[in-house]
């Protein structure tokens, strides 16, 4: 046994001997391309602080590019910047910016073409009509970058972190802001997206399209234009993130269409215009959610089957959930809703009457948006009152059977 | 006409009504702005106090305030001073006292806990609504002979601006609901002081988004200056309207 870890270390302080270290220094024409071409398979660039203006750098070659302190990487508004052929390539410390924009190619700060173990940690991608493109690409890690642009409207900006067609990806601690979509997955499955926040994007913070067996923790997204949309996917797990101040005419925190079997665990909703909207959804648990301060914290479409919301927290929404019809396939259970105002008489903390999570005025709302202009007058609360004696509107197969008296205690 | 103004807010302000009406206000609002730390949601919670106490107490206080006034104002007509004088005036002191003990009761709380625009929008929408209800005090009291009907007249009043006008809304929107009625709703609107005052409000608070998720022309017309201005203008017309009516009525009024 120990013959074969020498052997092994042995092999690795060869390899390592054999790749060279290719300095790179601010100058006239295409510094960085020349050295990849003249490098070696296993090489390591080091770009040395400066300002480098350069387009389409072809990476196809298994290198490791690092820049020192940041040197700067830019576009000039015209082409691409780093375009990654070939397996195994690392990108890190570079200040990328400036791609150029165009209808016919996504022009991206690096993009990730065909090629498998890349990885892209700590760079700085600004103002790219792309940041981070991955293009049926697999087992790509992409850790500790500051993507972030300056979008105004959708149809003339990218997304910061896009992937398309690709599996087993990795993304991690990563800043996004002011892009179109913060993140966008299509056809991507079996990855991990943790700790990022993303902000102040156009559309959505993430956004998943046909994308199965995806996970994402613990990231932020606040203050985007619609939130987070999941449509079309399948096991989709979405613990720990926080949902703040997707805030809009049309803006939710999390967008469900056609969407089965995921799990949405532990995640904490605060002041958007919707928490969870959700349309032609199947199997999903919704469970240990806060849902504080928003317009409405659910809107469970009557297309929406064998969904169970227990153990979650509603409190101080303007209207709890709201749906579109009468029948209602899925399950609410043991959540605490603060509107609630039964009684526990046999002091087993969960209450004695069911709880109808649907006001009068949510589905009057509902079947004539324009009902709206009298909300919070005397007279809708006098008509939620007169429901709540005796329920004759609103949707009897939507309620909650033992709501909870306390709140739970999450986090 | 400042002599007689002066003596009717003399007069109110040692009423104990008026009294009563400013400390239950800022009880009222002391309370609910210090429990709820969310000052945004306490400010919800006055307008609603504001919507529902301010309209039927002023204009029921001001209905029998004028009828038991009105041996002081045969009085005051017997003396070589003009008739709408006198009955401005005595709107003036009136609209003056109740608008005073507003301000103390919820101006002052609102603007010390929780100084920004939506409380000042909050402040000069109750004030209006104060001026349009003692107006049409004014012109109940000028149209009914008899304090009984006077004050019943007050009371349907209140309920109607405040319950039925709303629910008729609903109704037009119900039945109408298939047609584009957006437009045609915001002129109907502003036909009910006590809606405009209540969307004035809101358009300030957060929940405002809660109308532009609905139809974007609210939150559209609304929501800008010129939406502001509109609400505003539309109540001014609900002090001015009845004021001009009632001095129409009382000029050639067989006292």
């Amino acid at each position: 046994m120990p013959k074969a870890i020498a052997l092994l270390i042995l092999l690795f302080v060869c390899r390592q001997a054999n790749a060279g270290v290719i300095h790179v220094y601010p100058g006239k024409g295409r510094q960085i391309q020349n050295a990849i071409n003249r490098s070696n398979p296993g090489d390591t660039i080091l770009i040395q602080k400066g300002i480098y203006n350069e387009i389409d750098i072809l990476v196809n070659k298994k290198l490791t590019i690092t820049g020192i302190s940041f040197p700067i990487v830019d576009g000039g508004s015209k082409g691409q910047l780093f375009v990654v052929t070939h397996d195994s390539v690392t990108i890190t410390g570079l200040q990328i910016q400036k791609t150029g924009r165009s209808s016919l190619t996504d022009m991206a700060g690096i993009r990730l073409q065909n090629v498998q173990y890349a990885i892209v940690q700590n760079n700085k991608l600004y103002y790219n009509t792309y940041g981070i493109y991955m293009q049926n690409s697999h087992y790509c890690t992409i850790i500790d970058n500051m993507v972030s642009a300056n979008s105004v409207d959708e149809l003339n900006s990218g997304n910061g972190i896009h992937a398309w067609k690709s599996t087993h990806l990795l993304i991690r601690n990563n800043t996004i802001t002011g892009h179109r979509d913060g993140i966008y997955f299509e056809f991507v499955t079996d990855s991990r997206i943790e700790n990022n926040v993303s902000t102040k994007n156009v559309r959505y913070g993430l956004h998943f399209m046909f994308s199965h067996r995806d996970t994402y923790i613990n990231n932020q997204f606040v203050d985007n234009g619609s939130g987070v949309a999941v449509m079309y996917s399948k096991y989709v797990d979405m613990h720990n993130n926080t949902f703040r101040h997707n805030w809009g005419d049309a803006a939710y925190a999390i967008l469900l269409k056609e969407i089965s079997d995921s799990k949405i665990m532990h995640n904490l909703f605060i002041k958007n215009t919707v928490g969870i909207y959700m349309e032609g959804t199947s199997r999903i648990d919704v469970r240990y959610n806060e849902f504080k301060e928003n317009g409405w914290a659910m809107r469970v479409q009557a297309s929406c089957d064998n969904n169970s919301f227990e153990m979650n927290n509603f409190m101080s929404n303007s209207f709890d959930v709201a749906t579109n019809g009468t029948m209602m396939l899925s399950v609410f259970k043991n959540n605490y809703w603060d509107k609630y105002d039964g009684y526990d008489l046999d002091k087993n903390k969960i209450g004695d009457v069911p709880y109808y999570p649907v006001s009068m005025y949510s589905v009057v709302t509902e079947k004539i948006p324009t009902a709206m202009i009298l909300y919070r007058s005397f007279l809708t609360d006098v008509m939620n009152q007169v429901e709540k004696v005796m329920p004759s509107v609103v949707p009897d197969q939507l309620k909650d059977d033992s709501p909870m008296m306390k709140s739970w205690k999450l986090k | 006409m400042n002599t007689i103004v002066k003596y009717v807010a003399l007069d109110l302000v040692r009423n104990k009504i008026v009294l009563v009406y400013t400390l239950l206000l800022a009880t009222l609002s002391f309370s609910v702005l210090s429990i709820d730390s969310n000052t945004s949601k306490g400010l919800l919670s006055l307008l609603n106090i504001t919507l529902l106490f301010v309209p039927i107490i002023s204009i029921l206080f001001a209905t029998i305030y004028f009828f038991n006034s009105i041996e002081f104002i045969e009085l005051l007509l017997a003396q070589p001073v003009k008739r709408t004088r006198v009955l401005l005036a005595e709107y003036t002191g009136l609209a003056s006292a109740l608008c005073l003990a507003y301000a103390l009761g919820i101006g002052v709380p609102v603007l010390f806990l929780s100084p920004n625009m939506a409380a000042i929008t909050l402040l000069v929408s109750g004030l209006l609504l104060t001026l349009c209800f003692t107006a049409m005090a004014l012109l109940i009291f000028v149209l009914f002979k008899d304090k009984t009907k006077g004050i019943g007249a007050a009371i349907i009043i209140a309920l109607f601006f405040s319950l039925l006008f709303d629910g008729l809304l609903l109704m037009f929107i119900y039945s109408f609901s298939d047609y584009p009625i957006d437009k045609p709703i915001l002129g109907i609107v502003a036909f009910n002081p006590i809606d405009l005052a209540r969307i004035l409000m809101l358009l300030q608070l957060d929940v405002a988004v809660l109308m532009g998720y609905s139809g974007a022309l609210f939150k559209k017309f609304l929501g800008s200056a010129t939406g502001s201005i509109y609400a505003v203008t539309c109540m001014l017309f609900w002090v001015i309207v009845p004021l001009m009516l009632s001095r129409r009525v009382f000029k050639r009024k067989d006292l």
